[in-house]
């Protein structure tokens, strides 16, 4: 029951940042939009492994951290103008 | 017992998640955005998944191992983003007192450029 | 099942709007987030490794070769 309602929480707080990540006037807004939503889901799925009871999907979570890592910091060096 | 610590923890980091998406829709330009969002969400995913590791305590290691890797990654790439975005000539919001980066040279022409 | 929907809608959500953009950066950020959305879908249907492949693919590698892409060509769609 308590899960469920931090799942609804957090479904709301994905939906604040995705609009921001649509609406965002600018690149950078877009990125930080897209850079909170990643890490709301990262708990996000660290939860649904309590939820599910199983323990391989703390993997999946650890696997997005790092990798939306590198993607954030690609873009961070392209706007840069360097990479 | 253990149950609910755990569900404490996580409640206190699922309000500073959403909490850091509120400021992330709300305030005026990137560099607000950026300091809302990534204080907010890097505290609120640290403390939920570690609650995660408090009810499951056979999971404990795992969690923290995400957890402190979160804490890491994340001031760093919001830095980077920060100069990139300071870099690519995105301006401050009218109403912002300071901005030191505008005494070094190269944030400067940066800033110039792009006018 | 009425989180699979609100994630489905927030997905097309996405796909739309990265379809339309004009600036490629924008389109590319809007790409690793509906790959985001797909992982997240394919861990409520229980395929841990399916999403685990995705979570790689889709966050790490395409974004990463479309920014060198972007940055051999040109960033505006005309």
């Amino acid at each position: 029951m308590t899960l469920m309602i931090f799942f609804g929480v957090i479904i709301i707080a994905v939906i604040l940042a995705l609009i921001r990540a649509v609406k965002g006037p600018t690149a950078p807004d877009r990125v930080v939009g897209v850079d909170i939503m990643v890490t709301i889901t990262v708990a996000l799925m660290v939860l649904l492994g309590i939820f599910f009871k199983r323990r391989i999907y703390l993997d999946v979570s650890l696997i997005y951290a790092v990798l939306s890592f590198v993607g954030v910091i690609a873009v961070a060096r392209y706007l840069d103008k360097g990479l | 017992m253990n149950q609910i610590i755990g569900y404490i923890v996580m409640g206190v980091g699922v309000a500073f998640l959403f909490l850091g998406a509120l400021g992330v829709f709300r305030f005026p330009d990137v560099y607000n955005r950026l300091q809302a969002g990534t204080k907010c969400t890097t505290l609120g995913a640290f403390l939920s998944i570690i609650g995660a590791g408090i009810v499951e305590p056979t999971w404990f290691l795992k969690c923290l191992i995400i957890a402190v890797f979160i804490l890491f990654t994340n001031p760093i790439s919001a830095h980077a983003l920060a100069r990139a975005s300071y870099k690519s000539g995105v301006k401050l919001w009218d109403k912002s007192v300071v901005d030191k980066c505008k005494d070094f040279e190269e944030c400067a022409k940066a800033q110039e450029d792009d006018k | 099942m009425i989180f699979q929907l609100i994630l489905i809608f927030i997905m097309i959500i996405l796909a739309v709007a990265a379809s339309l953009f004009k600036d490629l950066i924008n389109a590319v950020v809007a790409c690793a987030a509906v790959s985001l959305i797909t992982s997240i879908l394919f861990y409520f249907l229980q395929a841990p490794d399916v999403a685990m492949a995705e979570a790689a693919i889709g966050a790490g590698l395409t974004t990463a070769v479309f920014i060198i892409a972007i940055r051999k060509t040109e960033r505006y769609e005309k």
